[in-house]
This record gives C-alpha cells, structure tokens and sequence, in this order.
C-alpha cells in the first residue's frame, strides 16, 4: 500500500505558487526524503501531507485517507516534527509530553509511561521537570522528537530534524530513524544535509520553485548526475579550464574552483596533475552535494 | 457542525492544567478585585450617594452595583483571555500549530479557547459573586441564576474577543477594542448609576452594548426581580454570543490556515 500518493499537487498563497503540481508516492517502511533550496516549498509540501495546509489543487492520500476529507483519521497516524519549534513554553518537558499525547486521547498510565520510555529514548528523562525556556536548542530539538513519537505514528514526518544538533545527538537521531523504519514506521524526511539525505532516504526527490526537479536513490542520482568521481580544481585558472575543455570533460566553474566530474576519475586526476601538478587538485567520490548544486544552481535564493 | 468534536475539551484542559501551576497567583487579582471596588464605591462613593431609585423602589447604592461589577469582571475576563492571552498561545508560542498537528482541528482548537475563556469568566464572576453575597448584597436563592448566565455571557465577550483576534495583525493593536469598546462599556452600560438618568437618545445608545444587556439582566436577578425583560436580555446575550463563535471560527481558520 502506498502511504502517501499526491498527484498534481499545487498550493497556492496569494497568488504565487509554492509548490507547483508536483506527485510523489512514497510506499511503507520506506524514508523518503524531500531536498530543496530554501523557499523551494519542502515544508509547505509537508504541511499538506499532515493537514495543515489544505491543497490549492489536486489529489492527495496520505495511509490510505482522502487528506481533505479525513482529516482527523489521517492525523491519528502521523507523528510530526515541524520545522519551527513550537513546544508548549508554559509545560515541563514531560509534561510537554504528556498533554500531547491527551490529545491523541492517551491519558493515564499508558501515557505517562510512553512519556517517560520517550524521555529515556531521546537522552531527556533527567531534564523531564526543566521548563522549556531552560533547555539548550539541541535538547529542545530532540524533545520534540519524542513528541512526534507519543502516537506511535506509522508515518513520521520530520522537517529538518537535525538542524542545529551535534553530531552525537545527529547520528543518535539517525540511528533512531532506522531502528523506527525497521519497525514499520514510513518516513518523510527534509533536510538541508545531503549525508544525512544519503545515510537514510531509499529514495529522495531535489524540489526547486515549488516543482520536482529529479526523483530516485541517492545512488542512482549520484551516478547519473555527477558520474562516479569529482575533481577540485583551485584555483580556477584559465590554463587549466582551456585544458578541461580540450578534453571534453563535464565541468563547473566557481569564482574560486573548478569541479570535474568523471566517470573514470582516477585516470582522469592523474593526467590533470601530470600536467599541472598535485597541489590544489583533489579527487574525490562524487556525492549528494554535487547532484543538489548542479541541478539546483549556486545562486543564493531569495 | 463545522468539525468540532468533544476532542477539543483537551485543550481545554491544557489551559486548565496551565491555570492550576499558578493557580494561587491567577486567584488573587479576581479576589482582590471586588474588594477593591467595594472599598471604593461602598465607602468612597457610597457615603455621597444614598440610595438609588430602581423599579419604583429605593436600593442601597452598594446593592446597586454590586451585579454591576459582577458583569464587569464577566466581561473583562472573558475578553482579555481570548484577545491577549490567546493571542500569546497563537502568535508568539506556536501552541495552535502544535495542537494542528494532532487529530484536533482548528475549529476544536478555537471553539475550545472560547470555552475556556468563558470558564475563566465564571471563575472571575464567581468570586465577585461569592464576596458580594458576602456583603449581604445578593438575594438568594434567586442571585444563583447568576453562575449560568455569568458562564453564557463570558461565552458571548470570549467569542467576541476571539473575533477581534482573528483580524490583528499585533498585539498592541487589541488596544482599540479595548479603548474603544471595553472601557466605554464599563463606563457606560449602567454599571455605575441607573440609565434612566440618562437623556433619552444616550439610552438608546447604552442599549447597543451587549453589557448593558448583561448588566440589567444581572441585576434583576440579584435584585429578586425576575421577568420576561430578563429571559429576552440573555437571549440576546446568547444570539450575539452565537454569532461571534461562528465569525471567529471562520476567521480563524482563514488566518491561520490561508
Ligand atoms: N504561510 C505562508 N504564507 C505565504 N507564503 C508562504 C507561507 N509559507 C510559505 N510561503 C512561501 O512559500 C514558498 C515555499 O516555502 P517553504 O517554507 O515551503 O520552503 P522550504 O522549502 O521549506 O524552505 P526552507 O528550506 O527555508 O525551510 C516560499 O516562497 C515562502 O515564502
Ligand atoms: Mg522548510
């Protein structure tokens, strides 16, 4: 079955379109991942997915219910870390929790003992009666994880769920994410970090003003968008591009780099530094970065 | 109706277990309040005026006021905790979006802010009910039909605040209805002297302020004149109140979902 299917889907705020008929399916137990430049619409998607937003125009199903329709049977199932943090400032940490999960109708008991195994999941449980002002942004981001988590969701949606983390709390989080997928849990995932995008996603989409600009595994993306090798050239002197244009080779010019990409790196790099020595060329595996920049510029957004 | 389910009584409850924490800091204003004005007006204001002329008998000025300030606190409470208050859980804590994102929706979370407000209303009217009964200034049994109408009319200023937050754009803007609105009210809607003593076109003006309504059915209650005038005050009370729920419902859904 399909948890999420969106066809032609198209919001619209005062006239300008922030996502602009797009279409996705994204199946169980899958982590699917929505890539995008600042302002390319990954949370106004997001925030259709879970019932915010309702679509300009459209279909939109997200565990088998009409989103438009079902809106409350559809929200049962979702857990939802926004990008924003909005955790509630006149609760304690586990009471943060705990009136969450009223509002799934958990009370009592099995509430509070989901609370608590939540507080314990996420490093929290010694925090649990902080007020939240107290809590450093890591632990708030961390807390409202757990949140998302209070209604055992069967899709996790997650908005940049590691912005502003350590790299503890950041591989703890993904270590998580693949325990929570073994389980059963969908998930959908936006990010501005393309390992992390590469560690988790089966498959991603790259969005860019409102539309999709490529769908498929990061590693199928990789391949065919940047080859299997990038070389960095620096600095970018004439010399050197007239040499890559001679050789035909796929190439970018930054004010300060040139980014070569090969699929026989290697042999590639060695003739490169035969010609003009080692020191300021590197070679290295081509990654996600490379497939975001070349389909999505590198022009600041607005 | 428009999507609202008993589920929204968890925001309720949220406001609820919020109010409880400092429950002892959020009693002491509604308590010192009445005793406040009784101060002022009982002894201040009372040893120059006597009594008051109220349906072809003479009432203590004291009696007089007293459902007046019952209303006020109604309306003040009501107001302020659907204007600012739920403008600080909407605009500045995210706590609506957070709520959205749960199986309540927009009309739970707002219809229940309403209620809420109308809870913090009784509770304000209540104390001033309880202290000017025990001034002797309420005739019971009757005065207990003030409690249910204390929590409608806190419904109908709740929704009517609810209204005015859908629509600003900052929090210093509530300062208009509350200059413009509250304040002449309070000033004007027969709390303080009968409105028979006004010119007849100020009347009819003072008759187009839902506390007016509240403040005359009110004091009939306490009074012990209870009449037909009195069921058709509250009824307008409740048509007004009805009407404004279902204009915040939709404004607010217009704000904040686009
Ligand atoms: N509530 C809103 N009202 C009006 N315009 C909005 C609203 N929310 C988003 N937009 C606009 O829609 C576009 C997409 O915004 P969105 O937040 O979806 O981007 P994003 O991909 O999540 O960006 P970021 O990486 O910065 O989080 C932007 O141009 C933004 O200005
Ligand atoms: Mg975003």
């Amino acid at each position: 079955m399909d948890i999420i299917r969106a066809t032609d889907l198209v919001k619209t705020f005062r006239h300008a379109a922030a996502v602009d008929h797009i279409s996705l399916r994204v199946s169980r137990q899958e982590c699917f991942g929505i890539l995008g430049p600042n302002g390319a619409g990954k949370t106004t998607t997001v925030k259709m997915i879970y019932c915010f937003f309702e679509p300009t125009s459209g279909k939109l199903e997200v565990l088998g219910e009409d989103a438009r329709k079902n809106i409350r049977r559809v929200k049962e199932g979702i857990g939802v870390c926004p990008q924003e943090n909005n955790l509630d400032p006149d609760l304690t940490v586990i009471e943060n929790l705990r009136v969450f999960a009223r509002y799934f109708d958990i009370v009592g008991a099995r509430a509070l003992s989901r609370c608590e195994e939540l507080l314990r999941f996420v490093g929290l449980y010694g925090k649990r009666h902080s007020v939240i002002d107290e809590l450093s942004g890591g632990m708030k981001r961390r807390l409202i994880i757990a949140r998302s988590l209070v209604n055992s969701p069967r899709l996790l949606i997650l908005d940049e769920p590691t912005t502003g983390l350590d790299p503890q709390a950041r591989h703890q989080i993904w270590e998580s994410i693949i325990s929570l997928k073994k389980s059963g849990t969908t998930v959908l995932l936006t990010t501005h970090y393309m390992d992390e995008a590469t560690h988790l996603c089966d498959r991603l989409v790259i969005m860019d003003k409102g539309k999709i600009v490529v769908e498929g595994s990061p590693k199928e993306l990789i391949r065919q968008y940047a080859g299997s090798h990038v070389i960095e050239i620096s600095p970018a002197g004439e010399a050197a591009g007239n040499y890559l244009k001679q050789k035909g080779l796929t190439f970018e010019k930054t004010p300060t780099h040139f980014f070569v990409y090969a699929q026989k790196g290697p042999e590639v790099f060695s003739d490169i530094t035969l010609k003009f020595g080692e020191s300021g060329c590197a070679l290295r595996m081509a990654n996600l970065e490379d497939v975001f920049l070349k389909l999505t510029g590198r022009e600041l957004r607005e | 109706m428009m999507n609202i389910s008993l589920r929204s009584m968890r925001v309720w409850q949220r406001n609820f277990d919020v109010y409880l924490v400092t429950w002892k800091v959020n009693f002491i204003p509604p308590l010192l309040e009445p005793l406040l004005y009784l101060f002022a007006f009982g002894i201040g204001l009372g040893q120059l005026v006597k009594d008051v002329p109220y349906e072809g008998a003479q009432v203590s000025y004291l009696r007089f006021i007293a459902p007046g300030l019952i209303a006020t606190a109604v309306m003040n409470h009501g107001f302020f905790e659907t204007t600012y208050s739920s403008f600080v859980r909407m605009y500045y804590q995210k706590t609506f979006d957070a709520m959205l994102s749960t199986p309540l929706t927009i009309e739970d979370v707002v219809m229940a802010e309403m209620i809420w407000g109308a809870t913090k209303a009784l509770f304000a009217g209540s104390i001033m009910f309880v202290v000017t009964l025990l001034f002797g200034l309420l005739s019971m049994p009757m005065a207990l039909w003030i409690i249910p109408v204390a929590f409608l009319s806190g419904l109908t200023f709740s929704a009517m605040g609810m209204c005015f937050t859908a629509y600003v754009k900052n929090i210093e803007m509530f300062n208009f209805p509350v200059f413009l609105f509250i304040t002449p009210m309070f000033l004007f809607s027969g709390v303080f002297f009968p409105l028979s003593s006004l010119p007849a076109w100020a009347q009819a003006v003072a008759w187009c302020l839902p506390l007016t309504f509240l403040v005359s059915s009110l004091r009939s209650i306490a009074l012990g004149s209870f009449g037909m005038a009195v069921i058709w005050q509250i009824l307008v009370l409740a048509a007004l109140g009805f009407a404004c729920v279902l204009i915040s419902l939709s404004a607010m859904k217009k704000r904040l979902l686009k």
